[in-house]
């Protein structure tokens, strides 16, 4: 049996022990534009493998890529055509349920399953001991997922609604039933799920022993043998951008002007619609999983370690999927108890979980508290920057906030000391550019605190410290578009003041070289594209479809695209942003190499020179002679095989990476501006409007991109205004497990939001693309508490900005 | 959710003579079984007996009597609706919107409108409360026939800023707020025939009874509710601020029914919903504008005195400048 605890931990998205850049038999040198059009668009040499595409126009020259271009599946999805796996329903299927912790923190003393077993209708009944997707402890023989099978180790409970058991019956009534038959015998331990009581010295361990966090594909973990003392374990001092620069002390020696801040944020839960679940199928020839997941390959991976099948037994689908947000990867603790109920009972095996287990156990935004300090000179120059964070992402780790202070701004002098705190509470989990948002909400508040002190507008103090092209074109534009003029803090008369604001967001530009696409071409001239890619709802399908269009000269439509499937070469991961960036390249690649193969075969017949050939709106066509001229379904059909396929996979970037084979160069940048109105005898804040500017490299399919920046935006004001998980602490329960009680914003909440999406072209591969999901989500909450801020003249250091912290802030209460 | 026999009473004398216990005492009564109770549209006890707060062995629908959704107003004898009657229906009805102002904007602004066309009245009024903890499988509460109330030192924002000391539970209808500001009466059906009386008065306070939030008994249905003719020259209004704008339940609200004579107000009548654990009423700011000109200095003054007296918990303290302004606020949009 592999162990998953042995394995090295990585910094997350950092190179581990993979080869680095890739070498060419043959190179060739061709010239990419690169730039931003309109602001300074210019073209750059560079050396790439010879078998690569040749550059791309910018986009006005295209006629499929950088269109808006309606989803290739959006008839499934709205005839409920499209299977999700919520959906699926496979012949003999059971119903798994889990019977979950009631206590915070708790020993099991027996347990008695044994009324469960026998109870009509249920075919298998297992005790869980380790859950993997938490902290594991490692020293008390917890250390191998063989204890997954094992009934004599019980688990130490960490928090209420931590799986026990799981029971597999005939329907979802039975298994429910099932599991109120199962008798335990506690024993309760002291318990902690308050962030400030669980640094306290005697505060209830959450861990006795040092732990780690286990890796699944898109964790922003802890960093490894970091320090641990009581619940605190830290401090991580660096993140994949290194670690302190400078001397800080001496910089703030050096400043004349000094801000700080303490800021706050919740903990927000993920709400994805369609709730983590798998349906397992275990036969002894092949494993196979339908899954609601962000990564089809970290769901195979979890599952052939764990049960010990080669990867080629282990198959994961994920047609359809109904939104992640960062906490869908890996098999989960419910993914894992499928497999293990499908096996013992020789049934398919469904286990979805409801709603308050979404809440309570299947991931989270950790909190934060940040102390923030900045020092810069009369002429505004950073001169230092000092972050000391804490945050609890309950059992897990990952709550780090300090990237955007590192990063954002140029500063020589830096210095970051994050703590993550466990609490008796569930892990958290990759959210929305973790750490990202959450820092973003304390670094621009004291940006506009630093341009208030110098009498400078926001946005004329950032033209001044920030050295990124892509957001001066966007708080430019941005700014033209929402037509920024701001009147002092606090002057707006009457009783609902207005106030508008401004943020910058930050997010680097992640690469997923683990990514691969085959294109087929069919003789009769359909074509295919096939990859493990799937796409959580983002337009994964869609974009792929445009990028093989344009190569092969067709329609989006005529693509058939088959992904979310790992029989197809693996795609990447969808978290971080990575997904466009990272399976576009390959899949054109492949488009590429499967036309070359294609004309080489119309070249022989025409006798002309391959290079000669090319191909546009659905025909092929000699550049010498156009009275050569052939569609692209009449030359399919004289092809000699009856299919052409060419499997390609994400190379280096252009330019290479800045860090590992992962991290480029460049940063996806945003600015957003906000206008709120604030009733200052309630309490009540609304967001009006919010105008985003974005970037995202070569933007693909506009329409989409606009989505996700309304998503992202929605996912912020929810953030900023409505959004809590609350726990009660003197039970260590959440009192709000359930989407009626925890706040999202519904319509009237939303504000008008306008996008501005800049183009920008940084020639880093074939497609040039980059990924939106978590730039659109960065800027929100930021730009909105300065926004209250202008409108009544007292900054909100905490959120969500609740009526009770308004009328606080403005000492009505 | 746990398995349960549905049948459907043809008569309000068959309902009664199947049911045998209100939805408060089946919960008490968990541990005995056995519990047949009654249910309108269903949408609140759904959610109860999905959680597991309640666990009935019978469930009994109403909503196909015949009789029990009928809507009638006249200027003689006022404004009468059977508890089938949808919110939806109350909120559109143009009687309602021109008499009972008030009424129309707490069953416009109730829930959503899936929910309003489907909730009834009288399932609106016998709905249990919003409290997390009463909500929760995992807290055996007072409410449940426990011995702890889990909201005095938890977390309470919700909760009441009146009558805490026992169950700070506020009442869930929000309509509620705007009928007893109209003086509503409810008319209970039960084995010894009907009884009417007061909303205010069928409302009861913790101290009374902490498991229930009314006087209904084991066998008693809400059939009819009647809001008496108003004096003319009467006017009124109600707000609700919720977390959000859309669905959402009260943080407070406030329903105010004023006689004016010319500009100046005959008698007042302002209640406050989500304040206490009943609707309550605001007797000493109802004083304050009697024989009085309305005035926004007037209005704020009333605020105050509505809240005189409260005593807000750690974590609500924000609802008694929530009340002064919706107070205010709902007095000068009235008059």
């Amino acid at each position: 049996m592999a162990d998953i605890n042995k394995k090295k931990i990585v910094l997350p998205l950092a190179p581990n022990e993979e080869f680095g850049s890739v070498k060419h038999l043959n190179t060739k040198k061709i010239k990419l534009p690169h730039g931003i059009p309109g602001h300074n668009l210019t073209e750059i040499e560079r050396e790439v493998s010879a078998d690569e595409p040749p550059a791309l126009a910018v986009n006005d020259q295209l006629s499929v890529v950088g269109k808006r271009t309606k989803r290739i599946d959006a008839i499934y999805k709205v005839t409920g055509a499209a299977k999700y796996t919520s959906d699926i329903q496979l012949p003999g299927m059971l119903y798994g349920k889990f019977l979950r912790s009631p206590h915070p923190h708790a020993k099991i003393k027996s347990i008695d399953v044994s009324a469960a077993e026998r109870h009509r209708g249920v075919h298998a009944v297992h005790i869980l001991s380790v859950e993997p997707g938490g902290a594991v402890q490692r020293d008390n023989g917890h250390d191998a997922p063989a204890e997954t099978y094992h009934v004599d180790k019980l688990p130490v409970l960490r928090y209420v609604g931590q799986p026990i058991a799981g029971v597999a019956a005939i329907s979802d009534k039975v298994a429910r039933e099932a599991v109120q038959l199962i008798k335990v015998e506690y024993e309760t331990l002291p318990f902690v799920v308050d962030l400030d009581e669980a640094m306290k010295k005697g505060a209830p361990l959450v861990f006795e022993e040092k732990v780690e966090q286990q890796q699944t594909g898109g964790d922003v973990g802890g960093e490894a043998g970091a320090g641990q003392q009581g619940n605190l374990r830290g401090p991580s001092i660096g993140s994949f951008y290194g670690g302190p620069r400078g001397d800080v002390d001496q910089g703030f020696n050096e400043s004349d002007i000094v801000v700080e801040g303490e800021f706050r944020t919740q903990v927000q839960t993920h709400c994805a619609l369609e709730t983590h679940g798998i349906v397992a199928d275990w036969q002894t020839n092949m494993l196979t999983i339908y899954a609601s997941t962000q990564s089809t390959k970290s769901v195979r991976n979890d599952l052939a370690e764990l049960f010990d099948l080669p990867l080629s037994k282990v198959r994961v689908i994920t047609e359809y999927m109904g939104g992640g947000f960062g906490a869908k990867f890996g098999a989960g603790h419910f993914g894992v108890m499928a497999v293990v109920l499908s096996k013992k009972s020789g049934h398919p095996v469904k286990l979805m979980l409801d709603r308050k287990e979404e809440q309570t156990t299947a991931g989270n935004r950790p909190n934060s508290q940040q102390m923030l300090k900045i020092g810069v000179k009369k002429d505004g120059t950073l001169q230092a920057i000092d972050l000391t964070s804490y945050g609890t992402a309950g059992i897990g780790l990952g709550a780090g906030v300090g990237r955007v202070a590192q990063d954002m701004y140029t500063c020589s002098n830096f210095r970051m000391a994050q703590y993550d705190v466990f609490t008796h509470a569930g892990p958290g989990a990759a959210f929305r550019a973790p750490g990202n948002v959450q820092g973003c909400f304390a670094l621009e508040q004291l940006i506009d605190e630093i341009a208030e002190k110098l009498n400078l507008d926001p946005l004329a103090y950032r033209d001044k410290i920030d050295q990124s092209e892509i957001r001066k074109v966007e708080r430019k534009k941005g700014a033209e578009k929402f037509g920024w003029k701001r009147k002092q803090p606090g002057s707006d008369s009457g009783v609902v003041k207005k106030g508008i604001g401004v943020a910058q967001g930050h997010w680097p530009r992640i690469i997923h070289v683990d990514s691969s696409a085959t294109v087929r071409i069919n003789k009769g001239g359909s074509v295919e594209i096939m990859s493990g890619v799937q796409d959580i709802g983002t337009g994964t399908k869609t974009i792929l479809a445009q990028v093989v269009a344009e190569e092969l000269g067709l329609k989006a439509e005529d693509i058939t695209v088959k992904i979310g499937d790992t029989t197809y070469p693996d795609g990447p991961g969808s978290g971080g942003s990575v997904t466009a960036g990272s399976i576009t390249p390959a899949a054109r690649n492949a488009a590429y190499q499967a036309k070359m193969q294609l004309l080489g075969q119309v070249a022989g017949g025409w006798q002309v020179e391959i290079a000669d050939l090319d191909m546009e709106k659905g025909e092929i066509f000699a550049k010498s002679d156009t009275s050569k001229r052939m569609s692209f379904v009449d030359a399919t059909k004289k092809m000699r095989t009856n299919q052409i396929m060419a499997t390609a996979s994400r190379p280096d970037d252009y330019g290479g990476f800045e860090v590992g084979n992962a991290i480029g160069y460049d940063r996806l940048g945003s600015v957003q501006f906000a206008e709120v109105s604030v009733d200052t005898e309630t309490g009540v804040i609304k967001v009006d409007r919010v105008v985003a500017a974005h970037s995202c490299g070569r933007p693909l399919n506009p329409l989409q991109i606009e989505s996700q920046i309304n998503g992202g935006v929605i996912m912020g004001v929810g953030y900023a205004l409505y959004e809590d998980r609350i726990m009660d602490k003197e039970t260590g329960y959440m009192v709000n497990a359930n989407l009626d009680q925890y706040k999202l914003p519904y319509s009237k909440e939303i504000p008008h939001i306008e996008n501005i999406i800049i183009e920008q072209y940084g020639a880093h591969s074939s497609t040039d693309a980059s990924g939106i999901g978590e730039p659109a989500n960065v800027a929100t909450a930021a730009a909105i508490a300065n926004a209250v801020y202008n409108a009544i003249g007292v900054r909100i250091y905490e959120l969500p900005m609740t009526p009770d912290k308004v009328l606080a802030a403005l000492q009505v209460i | 959710m746990n398995r349960f026999e549905y049948i459907k009473a043809p008569s309000v004398g068959e309902a009664i003579k199947m049911m045998n216990s209100t939805v408060p005492e089946a919960i008490i009564n968990a541990n005995k079984g056995g519990a047949h109770i009654v249910k309108a549209a269903g949408v609140d006890l759904l959610d109860l007996i999905k959680e597991g707060v309640v666990s009935p062995d019978r469930v009994i629908d109403l909503r196909q009597i015949p009789g029990l959704d009928k809507l009638n107003f006249d200027q003689q004898n006022g404004l009468s609706f059977g508890p089938m009657v949808t919110i939806a229906t109350l909120a559109e009805n143009k009687e309602v919107y021109k008499n009972y102002r008030a009424l129309h904007e707490a069953t416009a602004h109730a829930a959503t409108p899936q929910i309003r066309n489907m909730a009834t009245m009288g399932g609106n009024l016998m709905q249990r409360p919003r409290c997390w903890y009463f909500r929760s499988e995992g807290h055996h509460c007072l409410k449940k026939g426990g011995d702890v109330c889990f909201a005095q030192k938890g977390q309470n924002q919700l909760h009441a800023i009146f009558d805490t000391q026992i169950c700070p539970c506020v009442h869930p209808s929000s309509i509620a707020t705007a009928l007893v500001a109209f003086d509503a009466k409810v008319e209970l059906s039960g084995p010894d025939g009907k009884r009417n009386l007061l909303l205010s008065e069928f409302f009861t306070l913790p101290e009374a009874n902490v498991t229930c939030e009314n006087n209904a008994q084991s066998k008693e249905i809400i059939t009819n509710i009647t809001l008496p003719v108003l004096k003319p020259g009467t006017r009124s209004f109600y707000i609700k601020q919720g977390q959000r704008e859309s669905y959402d339940w009260s943080m407070g609200d406030v329903a105010v029914v004023l006689e004016m004579e010319g500009k100046q107000c005959k008698t007042a009548r302002i209640v406050l919903g989500a304040a206490a654990p009943v609707p309550m009423r605001a007797s000493k700011a109802e004083a304050l504008l009697k024989g009085k000109t309305i005035t926004e200095k007037l209005a704020a003054k009333a605020g105050e005195l509505a809240v005189e007296g409260a005593t807000p918990m750690e974590h609500n303290h924000y609802k008694i400048q929530l009340f002064k302004t919706l107070v205010k606020r709902s007095i000068l949009a009235a008059v």
